[in-house]
């Protein structure tokens, strides 16, 4: 597994974190992180709730600003607007217009991102049958499922093929197979060059990233692929090196 | 005890939202003042041009409680009572009364003529009807005729505003705004795709309003329906793009029901749907800042007076002028949702 990192053989940098610190008022959220990530690569942030993954994520897509520190997308220095055509995103909290069916809620981001005509509707079966709800979308998403919504928020970040996906949480709620079977097409797009970043609590998803990002009270504590994390800590699990890396200092 | 645990979780809950506390608190007294000032000032002293009139009539006009302007000829006082300047002209031809009432108020209207009355009669010339004519309106003008027109921007005001509040705020609590802001949308854009998305709601309701005022319900009616409309929509406008902004000070729909109270009752009471006349002038004043003042002038200068767009042009320009600067203000305040 920790080859397969190499495997992919790009090494062209697709973002690039320095010493980015955000405070809200007088806390400190995230604290002097740097992190560089490559072409092709799947990134795990993990952490436990309100260590500042999602503050992260918001700093990367260009949502928030660092208040200090510089975050570089594609080489170009965030936030910027045009950088986010380049870029899927599926929030924590499923972000869909309820009354809207799938298929509405779809083409107005697909507008959103420039798509239209026929090029919007084959990206729509295509995003639509890799989440396994093509014989839903002209439901109303107030009839979805809570899996179905994150399925079909899912479904709108892979929408306009972006180069680099970023998923906060994508599988909470979501059952062991379909799971499954997302986890294996996130892998097949990786494989195809896409760069994904994801963040999770769930350790055996820790295990499937390329590279694991430890994230603790705003600190990156460590970064590296889960075999040589768990080397490193001397535990068996990702759970255990996980307590061990980050949480020592803290507890 | 669960229902104590209830009780006490919403006091907690209560005290911790300190606009809801001010909400029930304040906001009455502020309504309570306005009123105040509405209502309790002297009664309207009406302004009356005469000509041709005895002065121990015009002596007997006074005392009875008119502010009166005496003219050279009929054509001077006519022209102070289409200015505004006057409620009615009163004049002596052919040794029989004559009153000519502005006649937009039924109240004035009704103000001039008791008035009228007792100086005549204390004349002893009191068998002698004064002849009544009207410069706009009608003589059964009744008081909705009056009020409608306010009625009809209020409306459209009102509801516009709710709806446009609700809907931005759902939006941002719903998360689909940071979904929005995560794609290439310009906030600008997001401010504009808001601004058409409703203004086409917004145009079918003020002529829905206006129609079923007008055909429905009778209102008066001497100017161009065109005219209301557009006055109508850019009120409209006005209230969706106030909505919107204010929206991004609310975090739920209750806090969006509290601006009711601050943001629209005091426009009612500056909309002309009560005389500010013997209101304080420097309270007076406050009515330039409301947007409804403007919408309920033009809508009744055009639908009572008849009056066309020129005459209406700094009302229809400070619409305008709301609805742009409030729209800029929507698209700066969406940086609090994102950076860029």
């Amino acid at each position: 597994m920790a080859t397969s990192v190499k495997v992919s053989g790009a090494s062209e940098t697709v973002l690039a974190i320095d010493s980015v610190t955000r405070a809200f008022g007088s806390r400190t959220i995230l604290n002097g992180i740097s992190l560089d990530v490559r072409k092709g690569e799947l990134l795990g942030l993990l952490g436990p709730s309100g260590s500042g993954k999602t503050t992260l994520i918001k700093l990367i897509t260009g949502i928030d600003r660092a208040d200090r520190g510089d975050i570089r997308l594609f080489g170009e220095r965030m936030p910027k607007l045009a950088m986010l055509n380049r870029i899927g995103y599926m929030a924590q909290s499923d972000a869909l217009y309820n009354e809207l069916s799938a298929k509405q809620n779809l083409q107005f981001f697909g507008k959103l991102y420039d798509l239209n005509g026929a090029r919007l509707e084959s990206r729509i079966q295509a995003a639509m049958s890799m989440v396994d709800l093509l014989n839903h979308l002209d439901k109303p998403v107030a009839a979805y499922s809570g899996g179905m919504k994150r399925r079909l928020s899912l479904a709108i970040a892979l929408l306009h093929e972006p180069e680099l996906l970023i998923l906060d949480e994508p599988t909470v709620g979501i059952d062991p197979v379909l799971r499954l079977a997302i986890w294996q097409e996130l892998l097949a797009m990786r494989d195809k060059g896409t760069t994904i970043i994801l963040t999770t609590h769930v350790m055996d998803e820790a295990d499937r990233c390329d590279r694991i990002g430890l994230i603790r009270e705003g600190r990156l504590t460590a970064v590296d692929t889960p075999e040589a994390l768990k080397r490193m800590s001397g535990k068996a699990t990702i759970e255990e090196a996980f307590i061990a890396l980050g949480g020592g200092a803290g507890q | 005890m669960r229902i104590r645990a209830l009780a006490v979780r919403i006091m907690q809950q209560f005290v911790r939202d300190k606009r809801s506390l001010a909400l029930i608190f304040l906001a009455p007294l502020l309504v309570l003042t306005l009123m105040y000032f509405v209502f309790n000032g002297q009664a309207a002293e009406p302004d009356v041009g005469v000509t041709g009139l005895p002065p121990s009539i015009v002596a007997k006009l006074e005392s009875a409680g008119a502010n009166v302007t005496v003219y050279d000829n009929r054509e001077a006082g006519m022209e102070g009572l289409r200015d505004g300047e006057l409620d009615a002209v009163l004049e002596m031809a052919g040794g029989s009364p004559s009153i000519l009432l502005e006649g937009s108020d039924p109240a004035v209207n009704q103000g001039v003529q008791m008035i009228v009355q007792r100086a005549m009669g204390q004349t002893g010339g009191g068998g002698v009807q004064p002849d009544i004519t009207y410069l706009h309106g009608k003589a059964n003008l009744t008081s909705f005729d009056s009020f409608g027109p306010v009625l009809v921007g209020f409306f459209s005001f009102f509801f516009v505003f709710l709806l446009a509040g609700v809907s931005f705020l759902r939006e941002r609590t719903t998360g689909t705004l940071e979904r929005l802001l995560a794609t290439p949308v310009r906030r600008g854009e997001v401010v504009a795709g808001y601004l058409s998305g409703f203004g086409l709601f917004t145009l079918l309701q003020a002529a829905l309003i206006a129609g079923y005022a007008i055909y429905v319900l009778g209102l008066y009616m001497d100017g161009s329906i065109w005219l209301v409309l557009l006055i109508n929509l850019l009120l409209s406008l006005t209230a969706l793009t106030l909505g919107t902004l204010l929206s991004s000070f609310a975090s739920t729909e209750f806090q969006i029901i509290q601006f009711i109270p601050i943001v629209i009752v005091p426009q009612v009471f500056f909309s002309g749907l009560f005389s500010l006349e013997t209101m304080n002038p420097w309270l007076q004043k406050l009515s330039f800042f409301m947007p409804l003042y403007y919408g309920a002038d033009a809508l009744r200068g055009t639908m009572i007076r008849g009056e066309g767009l020129s005459d209406n042009t700094v009302n229809v320009l400070v619409l305008l002028g709301f609805s742009i600067v409030f729209a800029l203000l929507n698209v700066a305040a969406l940086k609090k949702q994102r950076s860029i």
